[in-house]
């Protein structure tokens, strides 16, 4: 099989970073390639220099066996190679017509907006995507988006598309429905470059796999050559088993901490109710519209529920008060960490003791040494890879990023604990940390809610939640079986 | 959303967007109505020809500020070079005795001067905002308030009376029985509207204004256009400020001061975004005519003089609420 994309010791520093290090990637014709790799393995970089955005300090890049064109020619990397970014590339305040077409809406002379959007409705239908061309592009679900970049990128004629970190915010179905479309496309001849933090994900859709860590070649093999702990092993540089959660038996006595009664929120979910005790894990599973993010927003106080309340280690905060929340001794880490989860200026010390800034000096004075101090310490639980507490949280990695905002949930040593997604985004190493931290807390006595779509995270509760169409239709005891809980997340089970 | 939800909600949503474009034609409406109640004398063919030639200066900022809003940036300066580029160009070419620079150039390069110093205002925020970074809004203040300082300094804080014949023509000619200004500034929104709404070049401000990452990506030349939307900014301020001037028959010290409140509140009212990529320059247009009516509505129902600042600011302020109540979104 020919090669369709090579690159050959590549190297890109970053002033005393080095990124890329003499690396390589070679993707042969019509197959799905996987590249992998912890946070900071080099992976953006090396997409950037695929997609010709920046140049390479030494090496080369070659597309069917000719060098790379010059980086100033945007019109020629276009024919050769497309991308689906991990940030959007979409304007959100133009339609999807003009999306599909920016910078190429016409020819000469004035646009003819309804030629446009004919043109557009074709290149949607020729991908069987059913969105409407005149929708403004930021009414778009994440997943419409993703797949209008899809259109847009093979539009220019390229026959090799990187795909960087596709699946991190869609939902189980949504990812199947790429997944199918994903492999139409390598039907029809399309290469293309996958990216994921997920191993089981490149499993399932791909052909061969390479492996980067801290900005090196480790290794690239046939995917069904290479078992799962071998590609963990080599991603990590040790041989790193699955998580693997503690042995833990509630006490069936010990006191509720966390607790709603006939909760509902209009449109989310209704009548639940939900006790969790000190020193248990209870996860809440449930597919992207189960309305489990919702409940457990409304736990920590982002949300409002209609009826019903929350209970908080004994007291009843006011609803809706993330404040008065804390306050009644609760920690959690939010959905999204660039969103909600932390300040990117600002350092981790202050990012991790916000909440707890009143007990850190008198009059509202917060002191700076035991600032410091504090989070010298919750650097050091948590792992967190930084040069100092006074490092700012927008330039650590995304798993280190997650940690500082772990940190922050647990600052204040809560007593209930709300943890969402916390492993979105996040290499095997810090996964585990993360789990490890949920796992000390609950030792310590606090009792925690853990909302995932990651079904391994889950193995770490003591129950499961099962959420479909906004009610809790199931709870599993610890050791259930991956099929058993997909199928009622699913609303197929029993 | 499920694609074929979505594909079902969409309709009404398109709808209310091409018609928000036009959501301020019945405030004008109201407006003209209110003024006919007031005074008779409000429809008659002068005092709205009046009315439009008021506002023929504002909107010439407006359109330029409303371009470089699409674009995401920011100009706070256009007000200084209102004064400056005109006290300049006259400087230039009238003798040291009536407060010139002595240079005394022939009174022909007074317009070409004007306009040539309003570019390199331009230019110069373009350079130190896209070469160098510089928040615009910072940038632009300073500019705002160098570019007064000039004019003061160099006119000893006077106002400059004797100008060449040609400065004065443009500012007062009538061309088909309307003033010539109200002519310039309808074919240069016309200009604009066509330029923004249907050549690639315009759109791609909307792309910059929108996600400027997402724009260089397509292979827009980013620095280029916003530096080209600062150069027209300042070559259309320097343009009100040549027509202000004909209009008045000088160039005050102050010419020009305070405007860009106005300036703004025209736009925003008008549904240009603060943030970028959204608005467009007919509702800017629609903005300035609704500003304008006000002024007019307020000086003919006989408000005081010592009052009327504060109420049309109050208005300014309860239209924006408007605008935000009617737009039910979040006004950025």
């Amino acid at each position: 099989m020919s090669i369709a994309v090579e690159a050959r010791n590549v190297t890109k520093r970053f002033g005393p970073t080095v990124a890329l290090d003499g690396v390589g990637i070679s993707i042969a014709e019509g197959e799905t390639h996987a590249l992998v790799g912890r946070n900071g393995a080099g992976k953006s970089t090396l997409v950037s220099i695929l997609t010709g955005l920046q140049r390479p300090d030494e090496g080369e890049v070659r597309f069917g066996g000719e060098p790379a064109p010059p980086i100033a020619d945007r019109d020629a990397w276009r024919r050769r190679v497309a991308c689906v970014y991990q940030k959007s590339t979409i304007i959100p305040t133009l339609t999807v017509a003009e999306n599909l077409f920016l910078n190429r809406q016409s020819g000469r002379g004035p646009i003819r907006w309804k030629n446009l959007r004919d043109r557009a409705n074709e290149l949607l239908a020729q991908y069987g995507l059913d969105v409407d061309a005149r929708l403004v592009a930021g009414e778009l679900s994440v997943e419409q988006r993703q797949l209008v970049e899809i259109a847009r990128a093979l539009s220019f004629g390229a026959r090799f598309i990187i795909l960087d970190e596709p699946t991190a915010q869609l939902d189980g179905p949504a990812i199947k429905r790429l997944f199918e479309r994903m492999r139409a496309l390598r039907e029809q001849g399309v290469t293309m470059l996958f990216i994921s933090h997920h191993l089981d994900e490149v499993y399932e859709i791909c052909q061969t796999v390479t492996v980067y860590r801290d900005a090196r070649h480790v290794l690239s093999a046939p995917v069904a050559d290479l078992p799962h702990d071998e590609l963990v092993a080599a991603m990590t540089g040790e041989a790193a088993a699955s998580y693997r959660s503690r042995d833990r038996t509630p006490d069936p006595a010990a006191p509720v901490v966390l607790q709603a009664t006939g909760l509902g929120l209009q449109g989310r979910y209704r009548e639940v109710n939900l006790s969790v005790r000190a020193g248990e894990i209870v996860g809440l599973a449930g597919s992207g519209g189960s309305g489990k993010v919702s409940l457990a927003e409304t736990l920590v106080g982002l949300r409002k529920a209609d009826t019903g309340t929350v209970t908080v280690n004994g007291s009843v905060p006011r609803p809706g008060d993330v404040t008065a929340a804390l306050r009644a001794g609760l920690g959690f880490v939010p959905r999204d960490r660039h969103h909600e989860g932390f300040v990117p200026l600002l350092s981790i010390a202050e990012n991790a003791t916000f909440p707890i800034a009143h007990k850190l000096g008198r009059f509202g004075v917060v002191s700076p040494a035991k600032r410091r101090a504090k989070a010298k310490r919750l650097i050091e639980d948590l792992a967190i890879k930084a040069s100092g507490p006074e490092q700012a949280v927008g330039e650590l990695s995304g798993g280190n990023a997650q940690k500082a905002v772990m940190a922050r949930a647990l600052a204040d040593d809560p007593k209930a604990l709300v943890v969402i997604n916390p492993t979105v985004g996040v290499d095997v190493k810090s996964k585990q940390v993360l789990l490890t931290a949920v796992e000390d807390a609950v030792d310590r006595g606090a009792g925690a809610v853990l909302v995932s779509d990651e079904l391994e995270d889950l193995r770490i509760c003591d129950r499961v939640l099962v959420m479909f169409h906004g009610r809790v239709v199931k709870e599993l005891p610890r050791g259930w079986a991956e099929a058993e809980l997909v199928a009622v997340m699913e609303g197929v089970g029993n | 959303m499920t694609p074929s939800t979505s594909a079902v909600t969409s309709a009404p949503m398109l709808r209310l967007a091409r018609f928000r474009d036009l959501a301020l034609l019945p405030a004008i409406a109201l407006l003209v109505l209110v003024g006919a109640l007031i005074d008779s004398a409000f429809l008659s063919a002068d005092n709205i020809i009046n009315v439009l030639q008021q506002q023929t200066e504002l909107s010439l900022l407006v359109l330029a500020e409303s371009i470089i809003l699409i674009a995401g940036k920011f100009d706070l300066s256009l007000e200084s070079t209102v004064g400056l580029a005109p006290a300049l160009a006259v400087g230039l070419v009238i003798p040291a005795a009536s407060n010139g620079l002595g240079t005394e150039l022939p009174g022909w390069t007074a317009i070409p001067l004007c306009l040539l110093i309003g570019a390199l205002v331009g230019a110069f925020n373009g350079l130190l905002i896209v070469r160098f970074k510089l928040s615009a809004f910072i940038v632009t203040l300073g500019m705002l308030i160098v570019l007064r300082g000039l004019q003061i300094g160099f006119t000893g804080g006077q106002n400059l009376f004797e100008l060449p014949e040609s400065f004065l023509y443009l500012g007062n000619a009538r061309w088909l029985g309307l003033p010539a200004s109200i002519w310039i500034c309808g074919v240069l929104f016309a200009a604009g509207i066509v330029v923004l709404g249907y050549f690639r070049h315009g759109r791609s401000i909307y792309a910059i204004g929108g996600n400027i990452d997402a724009a260089r990506a397509a292979g827009i030349r980013t620095d280029q256009v916003v530096w080209t939307v600062f150069v027209l900014g300042g070559l259309l301020a320097a343009l009100a400020g040549l027509l202000m001037t004909g209009r008045l028959g000088s160039v005050a010290a102050d010419q020009g001061n305070g405007m860009i409140f106005t300036v703004f509140a025209a736009a925003v009212i008008g549904g240009v975004s603060m943030d970028g990529g959204k608005g467009t320059l007919f509702g800017a247009l629609c903005g300035v005519l609704v500003l304008g009516l006000i002024n007019n509505i307020l000086t003919l129902a006989g408000v005081s003089a010592q009052w009327i600042q504060a109420i049309y600011g109050a208005i300014i302020l309860l239209a924006l609420i408007m605008a935000r109540l009617t737009s039910g979104k979040a006004q950025d």
